[in-house]
């Protein structure tokens, strides 16, 4: 059931959804973290509906921040549903408009779960260092998605510059599966890799990650060639004794084609956001190797990559390897 | 009972309301009567509407004219002034018509909902005008409210003039922040259970933080509540009546004298920081928005000066001498215009001493805790490390919850209907003496001293958790406050 409340008070919603719950009969559910989304009308209905099926694997508060800055007085309104049809915790949609448009962190503080992490996601425009957004700043995780934005590729430049432990993008979860399969790929014997071409279109924040994190484990010159899409549409590794090339041109099945091998199919469907959520949720200590990633990215493909973990399989099951195999912590190089 | 300062907002919005409650749940003596005592000009008829209106807009259970008509029977209103002798004497007549009409066999409470440098002189005018004497085996009750003085030598006075005509035994000090429901919650938490007393101690402990947080301001009470701040207004009886009750040693009963033997013993073996600059910090709001409103600061509200010194805002690391407790600090902090309206008492334990997981796996895990959430919600919750669902071995905090709304139905009755309640049967176990009172001011004499030299408090932006001084000082130890 949904509650209205119009020119109201944080404290006004807080003891709402308290309300709520007692009236439900159920005492609070463990609600591990609070996420919370800050978003404009446009993106605001499937971003909830997202985070509310993401949910269901991370029991959580979620409140929904929806600025809308305008001549008018402050006033907050909002709309809270507690345990709906589709299970979902506790949802709050918060309306700021006029001047409190600007001080989101001032009705999302007193509304966040006590003692329990919090987690903010801007589904479509961020701040350009998200860790000095007043909201961002409450937060142990930032989640931002580049692919939403006007000019992705500065906007992942201003990341890594006002990077913080914490921060992550989803352009960057995207690829989890690539990174798996790429890392699968290499875990049967290979000869020595050359370089390697990346298609994908050229402003694909996605890609310009995914050759920044293959520059870092193998070492050799990775390139971008432009392709229509969508996403990501093919990695082609060269060796010394021919290729192995990954295509995935309908983003849904990839190919997987190399010397003296059968050619091989795998399942690689492009990513719902809900599973990119539910998959940031997992973990909310900081990703290290996206930071590191991102650092690589912004200093440019010359500056010498750092040289900390030489194996590519093993950069891919250290920490976030939640969506790999575990075949892949074998690594073997020729 | 004879209520003076019966004018005022307490009184209108807590205290009416909560007799009412009272008579609607049967629990009020037929011969109750309530007499209000005021400088204003009314009649019986004009005191009666005004105790109706206040009833109708802020009592807890439903209006019922039967109910009311019977309590009003027996309300009276005396008008005069604190140094009236006439009035006093009329009000001693009033009282001992009630005794005639309504057969209260001349059992007498006062409450003194007055600030307190009226304190004296009304007590003088009790006795001098004989209504705090009493025949046969009547009582005679005064109840007061905090602030119990504003220094150990205040109290002591306050004491000494209060003392002169009332016995100890019928003194009745009310902390109404603190309601009899949460004490006895917490006693019966600790003392009925067996799964938390074996690790309430400094063996698991790691410290103890307790909160009282308020989202509003001063509001209209600037006249009372500038010089005298946050520590005296909440600290020196509210947060240190749960520090003792949270870190006493079981009583050999809950009689009155037993438990109040025990939290004295747990007061007195107080140690303060030896540097004080380090291990306690105060702060005064600053303008800001709070909960989507914007607000003034504290140097701007009414009635304020803007050199104004008193802290609205206040923290202090305490330890205690005892073997249960050595070395585990307890840190107290209170404050107005914080991020939400919250007090609770948060126990926290030490990580465990091994862990057999990689430093990933448990790099979200906090420290346990035992939090008591004395309001809003009361209730309890327990935060402990559980497995996150998935392939990976990864462990991350969930707090698991109890509260008592759920599990009573009967919403807990309102701190004032238990406070009349128990001035009326005369069973006073869990309000303050004066030696708590006392030991209260020496734990924080040292502190106001110390404060009052160091000028202007930081200040903090309204709606925050407090000024940086604050993280600072509980960082100084390695630890961090919970948002609670």
């Amino acid at each position: 059931m949904t509650v209205r409340l119009d020119g109201t008070t944080a404290a006004q919603v807080a003891s709402a959804i308290s309300e709520e719950r007692f009236r439900q009969g159920s005492s609070a559910v463990g609600r591990v973290l609070t996420l919370v989304i800050i978003a404009d009308e446009a993106t605001q209905a499937d971003a909830v509906h997202a985070a509310a099926r993401a949910a269901r694997e991370h029991p959580c508060r979620i409140l929904t921040a929806i600025p809308r800055p305008g001549h008018g007085p402050a006033q907050l309104d909002a709309e809270i549903t507690v345990g709906g049809s589709d299970g979902l915790g506790e949802l709050a949609v918060l309306r700021l408009r006029g001047p409190l448009a600007h001080h989101v962190e001032s009705v999302v503080l007193p509304l966040l779960v006590p003692d329990a992490p919090v987690v903010v996601w801007w589904p479509g425009t961020c701040p350009s260092t998200p860790a000095h957004d007043p909201v961002g700043a409450l937060a142990q995780r930032r989640i931002t998605d580049s692919a939403e934005n006007s000019r992705p590729l500065h906007l992942l430049q201003a990341l890594a510059d006002g990077y913080v432990n914490g921060d992550t993008d989803l352009a960057w979860t995207r690829i989890t599966p690539w990174r798996a399969l790429l890392a699968s790929a290499l875990d049967e014997p290979y000869d020595q890799i050359t370089s390697v071409v990346v298609h994908a279109p050229k402003t694909n924040p996605s890609a310009v990650l995914l050759v920044s994190w293959l520059e870092g484990c193998l070492k050799v010159p990775v390139t971008i060639k432009a392709s229509k899409g969508p996403g990501i549409t093919g990695v082609d590794i060269h060796t010394v004794r021919g290729d192995i090339i990954v295509s995935r041109p309908d983003g849904r099945i990839a190919a997987i084609a190399r010397p003296g091998m059968p050619d091989r199919e795998a399942a690689l469907p492009r990513r719902s956001i809900e599973s990119l959520i539910a998959e940031e949720l997992r973990r909310l200590d900081p990703d290290d190797i996206y930071g590191e990633v991102l650092e690589r990215f912004a200093a440019g493909a010359s500056s010498a990559p750092k040289a900390t973990e030489p194996a590519l399989a093993k950069k891919a099951t250290a920490k976030r390897s939640s969506a790999k195999p575990a075949a892949a912590s074998t690594p073997t190089k020729k | 009972m004879v209520i003076f300062g019966v004018t005022g907002d307490l009184a209108r919005k807590k205290l009416m309301p909560a007799v009412y409650d009272l008579a609607n749940r049967g629990l009020l003596p037929p011969a109750f009567a309530l007499v209000g005592f005021a400088r204003r000009d009314w009649a019986d008829q004009d005191f009666a509407q005004i105790v109706h209106d206040s009833v109708r807009e802020h009592a807890r259970t439903e209006f019922r004219e039967d109910v009311w008509n019977e309590l009003s029977k027996g309300i009276r209103f005396v008008m005069g002034d604190f140094s009236d002798n006439e009035a006093f004497d009329t009000l001693a007549r009033t009282v001992e018509d009630l005794d005639r009409v309504r057969g209260t066999r001349g059992n007498h409470a006062f409450y003194l909902s007055i600030p307190p440098k009226f304190f004296g002189p009304v007590v003088e005018q009790l006795e001098r005008s004989g209504l705090s004497a009493s025949q046969n085996d009547a009582w005679r009750r005064v109840v007061i409210e905090k602030p119990f003085g504003h220094d150990l030598e205040s109290a002591r006075e306050l004491n000494d003039t209060i003392g002169k005509v009332f016995s100890s035994g019928s003194v009745f000090r009310i902390d109404h922040y603190l309601g009899k429901e949460t004490v006895q919650n917490l006693l019966a938490l600790r003392f009925a259970n067996t799964m938390f007393e074996p690790i309430w101690n400094a063996n698991y402990v790691d410290h103890v933080q307790i909160t009282m947080a308020e989202d509003i301001g001063i509001g209209g009470r600037a006249g009372y509540y500038d010089g005298i701040g946050a520590a005296r207004d909440v600290i020196q009886n509210h947060l240190l009546q749960l520090l003792a009750l949270a870190a006493m040693e079981e009583p050999l009963s809950f009689d009155a004298r037993d438990v109040r033997i025990e939290k004295e013993k747990v007061l007195t073996a107080i140690k303060l920081p030896t540097d004080l600059a380090a291990h306690t910090s105060r702060g005064q709001y600053a303008a800001g928005w709070q909960g989507g409103v914007q607000v003034d600061g504290y140097l701007q509200e009414d009635g304020i000066s803007p050199t104004s010194q008193t802290e609205t805002f206040a923290a202090i690391k305490l330890e205690i001498d005892t073997r249960r407790w050595a070395g585990v600090p307890f840190y107290l902090r209170t404050g107005k215009r914080l991020g939400r309206r919250v007090t609770e008492l948060a126990v926290v334990f030490k990580r465990a001493p091994h862990l057999p997981f990689s430093e990933t796996d448990t790099e979200e895990l906090g420290q346990n805790a035992f939090v008591v959430r004395v309001q809003p919600d009361e209730g309890v919750t327990m935060r402990f490390g559980s497995k996150v669902p998935g392939t990976q071995m990864e462990v991350r905090d969930v707090n698991m919850d109890f509260a008592y709304g759920d599990s009573f139905t009967e919403s807990s009755p309102e701190a004032y209907e238990r406070l009349i309640l128990d001035v009326l049967l005369g069973d006073p176990p869990l309000f303050p003496r004066h030696e708590e009172v006392e030991l209260g001011w020496k734990v924080l004499d040292p502190i106001l001293d110390f404060w009052a030299e160091q000028g202007q408090p930081d200040q903090y932006q309204s709606g925050t958790w407090g000024p940086q001084s604050a993280y600072d000082m509980i960082a100084r130890d390695g630890r961090s406050w919970r948002r609670p």
